[in-house]
């Protein structure tokens, strides 16, 4: 157990709803826009939950559980992700594993809290977003086990700290290929585009949204609240990859922020320039996703 | 005695060429029959003095190429003794190949097959290999309809696939050889300095090589194509085919297994060539069994024959002899049965087998050599292909493989049920329609009758000659006499 | 550099799988030929001689040219369907590719190639032909036979430039003669198919079976 890896965790706890600024002014500033301040998921929050929640006659415990444990889960994970050269409080050989199952668990009460409601959108909603989650996961998995197989360790610390400029120097092709994995991973499992438009209001396309519309007030800000959490946890991984993890630790961690920054502007340009694929190819990128952390894993196996 | 080498290659593509060039039906109806004949001639003086080479290790007549040359040889004359009544038979309409450039393709296809005996060098075997491909592709076009594209479409992908994969074989064999400093595919010097080679690669290259001359060859389940292209082919096609063609790609084979056995290595790809082989004549069986269309069947019974080949070099021992010896007499009797077949298809205009009934009555000649033909096909004594499958079996024993012989004889015996009962009623009984007989000119039949007569003369007498020349080459593809 | 062309052509085999549109297939093999051109140049840095370039530039020519230039032609005047059509999906394909490249590296541990100028030649090569063969198994059309049958002599291509280091010109002679060939002779039968049969589906070429 590392004490200073609560400062990675205490960053995520408190920026984490910035990221979605970024994105949303990158997304206004290549537009033309003016767009939304930066701290708007903030005020929205408040916002949430000063307001009282309604719930539908037909919810359970299961309906309220769901949001907490989600939470609680992607925390959870938190503690086992490091950033910027920061280790992370808990690190033990295949400490991956258990990170990628705690998302699976926030992902099971999400889905479990959405079919609580019996309604047939969120239903819909939570099979689409259980079926492309599994093939996201099968790409985040062989990314890890790569990365694993090629810092020759088994924490999430130490794999991600020993991505150093020297391996990108030796292994430039098959660490492109994972990054460029982790990053469709990302954009799918927070229903960025490519994969879903977090802007759409059309139930029938929506994936991830649609699970989520009979939450309100304090229980939306919950539910924003936890996938701003998930952002912070994809985009630490995705940062971890790269090669900044040199130099003085407070340097470092200056860096891995900036890192993050860097990242939520990547997605605001991704979603600028790209529409939303049709549902029908969305297991392709993802296969595709998969396919291209398995080429990068063979290179790096076989170098 | 340079010159015969050449004028054995030169001779057929000069006047295939010149076919090409002179587009007068008179001219191709002259120049096949001699392009053949002079073939023939020139073949038969390389029996009386086996021509030296200046380059050895690219062009050479050894026994084998000698033994398969005068195979392609011999077909050839006989198809072109029988190419001018067929194709005047045939209804010909505007889209048919035209005389220049049948006869022209011909010439072609012998002289490529000419090259593939001749060559001793691996990369000139691919390349003549890959040329009798070409050359053959657009004579089985010959009738220009969906069904003969069709049959030329998978014949030239799978004979392509197969090619390439034979060209990564000879690569492979480069590479097998590199560790030994050398420079080039001679199949002499690779037979020469077999210890050296890298024994990984040179397994990769032999089974590569197999695969991919085996896909030309009709080995089961590379097969496909076969069928296709010896039903759609115009019948003297079809007897070159499977008479000559098939050979040919099994001397590719042959000559990898020269060098696989100097390598000591012979135990390694034995069992593929066994598989194959038995794969090949259990397929054929089921597919005769039900066959509707009879020069399908001679297809799937040359796909039977070809896998005997194959058993026979797997075993070793007197199984090369066999195999040898088989071959011959298998491509005499099959080119036969092909012209024959042609015949039954002008007199009844059909190729089901249940449209051609009472063919004694339609066509008495056809239909006796037919009967003979099937019977020397399918291993009645004293036809040359009995002796050839009891050698086969012999050696089977010889090497211990009970089972196998065992397997090989029951396998044999139901091919020549199944045969029989398709191809017997053909012959007998009233014909359809009260069809009057045809008129049988000698043309037709004569090349088949004298085929099937040099099948019956081996089964009886081996000419010393001969007998020579297949120990020999038993010899380099480790056989024991 | 090598590597990195090494990884494009890989990465080209996969994107052919998953592709469903016969252009962008054409342009796929097309990109692949004149990295394959390029390979040849680079992979050889010491021992190349002028003629080697010239052929390695020609080599790039024809295949990133002339071939998608002549398979164009023939998709504009045959009026064939854009689409792939396969037989087996585009994710299975993707997962029998990544199968098949699995079995790839293992075959280049299996068979190492003596002063090779990096570990990825053969694996890659291997997988160029397991990804052609199943092209050509695996789609309906004539045309995307042919394209199959391209890559997999891409592949054999690449093999034979580093295996046969001794006659590196034979080989480029025998794959771009096959080549020429096998294409020409393929061309002209596809416009016959698209005459007479009046699609270039091979699925239409069923008349003859068993």
């Amino acid at each position: 157990m590392s004490v200073s890896g609560l400062i990675p965790v205490l960053a995520a706890l408190t920026l984490s709803p910035l990221l979605f600024g970024v994105i949303n002014k990158v997304k206004a500033l290549v537009a033309g826009r003016q767009g939304p301040p930066v701290l708007q998921l903030y005020y929205d929050l408040l916002k949430l939950s000063r307001k009282g929640a309604v719930y539908s006659a037909t919810t359970s415990w299961l309906f309220r559980a769901g949001l907490v444990g989600g939470v609680a889960a992607v925390v959870a994970a938190l503690l086992l992700v490091p950033l910027g050269g920061t280790p992370a409080v808990f690190a033990f050989r295949g400490d991956f594993i258990l990170a990628l199952y705690l998302l699976g668990v926030a992902r099971f009460f999400l889905v479990a809290a959405a079919m609580d409601t019996g309604s047939a959108f969120e239903g819909m909603g939570a099979s689409r977003e259980v079926f492309f989650s599994a093939l996201a996961e099968l790409a985040l998995f062989v990314v890890l086990a790569a990365l694993a197989h090629g810092t020759q360790t088994g924490t999430l610390s130490a794999m991600l700290g020993g991505v150093t400029p020297e391996l990108w120097r030796a292994e430039t092709p098959s660490l492109a290929l994972l990054l460029i994995a982790l990053v469709l991973v990302l954009l799918a499992e927070n229903a960025r585009i490519p994969v879903d438009d977090p802007n759409t209001h059309l139930e029938l396309t929506m994936i991830h949204e649609v699970m989520v519309l009979d939450h309100g007030g304090p229980d939306f800000a919950l539910v924003l609240y936890t996938s701003a959490l998930k952002l912070w946890l994809f985009a630490a991984l995705v940062v971890g990859v790269l090669p900044i993890h040199d130099g003085p630790p407070a340097a470092a961690f200056a860096a891995g922020l900036a890192g993050m920054a860097l990242v939520a502007a990547l997605v605001g340009v991704v979603e600028s320039a790209m529409a939303r694929l049709r549902l029908a190819r969305v297991p392709q990128l993802l296969l595709g996703a998969a396919a291209l952390a398995l080429v990068g894993f063979l290179l790096l196996a076989a170098g | 005695m340079e010159m015969l080498l050449h004028a054995l290659l030169l001779v057929p593509a000069a006047a295939g060429a010149l076919a090409f060039v002179w587009r007068r039906p008179g001219a191709a109806r002259f120049l096949l029959p001699a392009g053949a004949a002079a073939h023939a001639a020139l073949t038969a003086a390389a029996w009386l003095v086996r021509p030296a080479s200046a380059h050895p290790n690219w062009l050479a007549l050894d026994d084998t190429g000698l033994l398969f040359l005068s195979i392609a040889s011999a077909l050839f004359l006989a198809a072109a003794a029988y190419a001018p009544g067929y194709l005047r038979g045939r209804d010909r309409d505007a889209r048919t190949m035209s005389e220049p450039l049948f006869a022209g393709c011909a010439l072609l296809f012998l002289a490529s097959m000419t090259l593939v005996t001749l060559s001793r060098h691996f990369g000139l075997l691919w390349v003549a290999v890959e040329a009798t491909t070409l050359a053959s592709a657009p004579l089985i076009y010959y009738h220009r309809d969906a069904r003969s594209l069709e049959a030329t479409w998978k014949y030239l992908i799978l004979c392509s696939v197969g090619i390439a994969l034979a060209l990564l074989g000879t690569f492979s064999l480069s590479v097998a050889g590199e560790g030994a400093g050398l420079a080039c595919l001679s199949v002499d010097e690779l037979v020469r300095r077999a210890a050296g080679l890298n024994p990984t690669w040179l397994q990769a290259a032999a089974l590569l090589l197999l695969v991919g001359y085996g896909t030309k060859m009709g080995l089961a389940p590379m097969h496909t194509w076969l069928p296709d292209a010896h039903s759609e082919a115009p019948s003297m096609v079809s007897a070159l085919l499977s008479g000559a063609l098939l050979n040919c790609a099994f001397l590719g084979l042959l000559r990898v297994r020269q060098v696989v056995v100097a390598a000591g290595l012979q135990a390694f790809d034995a069992g593929a060539f066994l598989v194959l082989g038995v794969l090949s004549v259990g397929l054929a069986w089921v597919f005769i069994l039900r066959q509707a269309d009879f020069k399908r069947l001679l297809a799937y019974s040359s796909v039977e024959h070809m896998g005997l080949l194959a058993i026979g070099i797997g075993l070793g021992g007197g199984g090369p002899y066999a195999t040898l010896f088989h071959a011959l007499n298998h491509s005499l009797v099959k080119a036969a049965l092909f012209l024959l077949a042609g015949n039954l298809l002008t007199a009844y205009g059909s190729k089901a087998v249940e449209d051609v009934r009472g063919a004694l009555r339609v066509a008495p000649r056809t239909a006796r050599f037919w009967l003979v033909g099937l019977f020397a096909i399918t291993g009645f004594p004293p036809f040359g292909v009995f002796v050839g499958k009891f050698l086969l079996l012999r050696a089977a024993v010889q090497a211990g493989r009970i089972g196998l012989a065992g397997l090989l004889a029951v396998l044999l015996a139901m091919i020549f049920i199944a045969m029989s009962a398709r191809m017997l009623p053909m012959v007998f009984g009233p014909a359809p329609g009260n069809r009057s007989p045809v008129r049988e000119r000698w043309g037709a039949v004569l090349p088949s009758l004298v085929l099937l007569l040099i099948s019956l003369a081996l089964g009886l007498w081996l000419p010393a000659p001969l007998a020579d020349v297949l120990a020999r080459a038993a010899r380099t593809l480790g056989g024991a006499p | 550099m090598t590597n990195t062309l090494l990884i494009l052509i890989l990465l080209t085999n996969l994107r052919l799988l998953i592709s469903s549109r016969i252009h962008a297939c054409v342009r796929w093999v097309a990109a692949q030929g004149i990295l394959l051109g390029l390979l040849a140049v680079v992979g050889r840095q010491a021992d190349i001689t002028l003629l080697g370039i010239l052929f390695a530039l020609f080599t790039a020519a024809i295949k990133g040219w002339v071939f998608p230039w002549l398979i164009f032609r023939a998709i504009r005047e045959s009026e064939i369907r854009r689409e792939m059509e396969p037989y087996v999906g585009y994710n299975l394909s993707l997962a029998i590719g990544l199968a098949a490249l699995g079995v790839s590296f293992w075959l280049g541990r299996r068979l190492p190639l003596p002063g090779l100028p990096g570990p990825l030649f053969v694996p890659v090569a291997f997988f160029s032909m397991f990804a052609g063969l199943f092209l050509i198994v695996s789609r309906k059309q004539a045309v995307t036979q042919a394209l199959g049958y391209l890559v997999m002599e891409n592949g054999i291509y690449l093999f034979g430039v580093v295996a046969v280091r001794d006659e590196p010109l034979l080989v480029e002679l025998g794959v771009l003669l096959d080549l020429l060939v096998a294409v020409f002779v393929m061309g002209i039968t596809m416009f016959h198919i698209q005459r007479d049969v009046e699609s270039l589906d091979a699925n239409q070429l069923t008349q003859l079976r068993d």
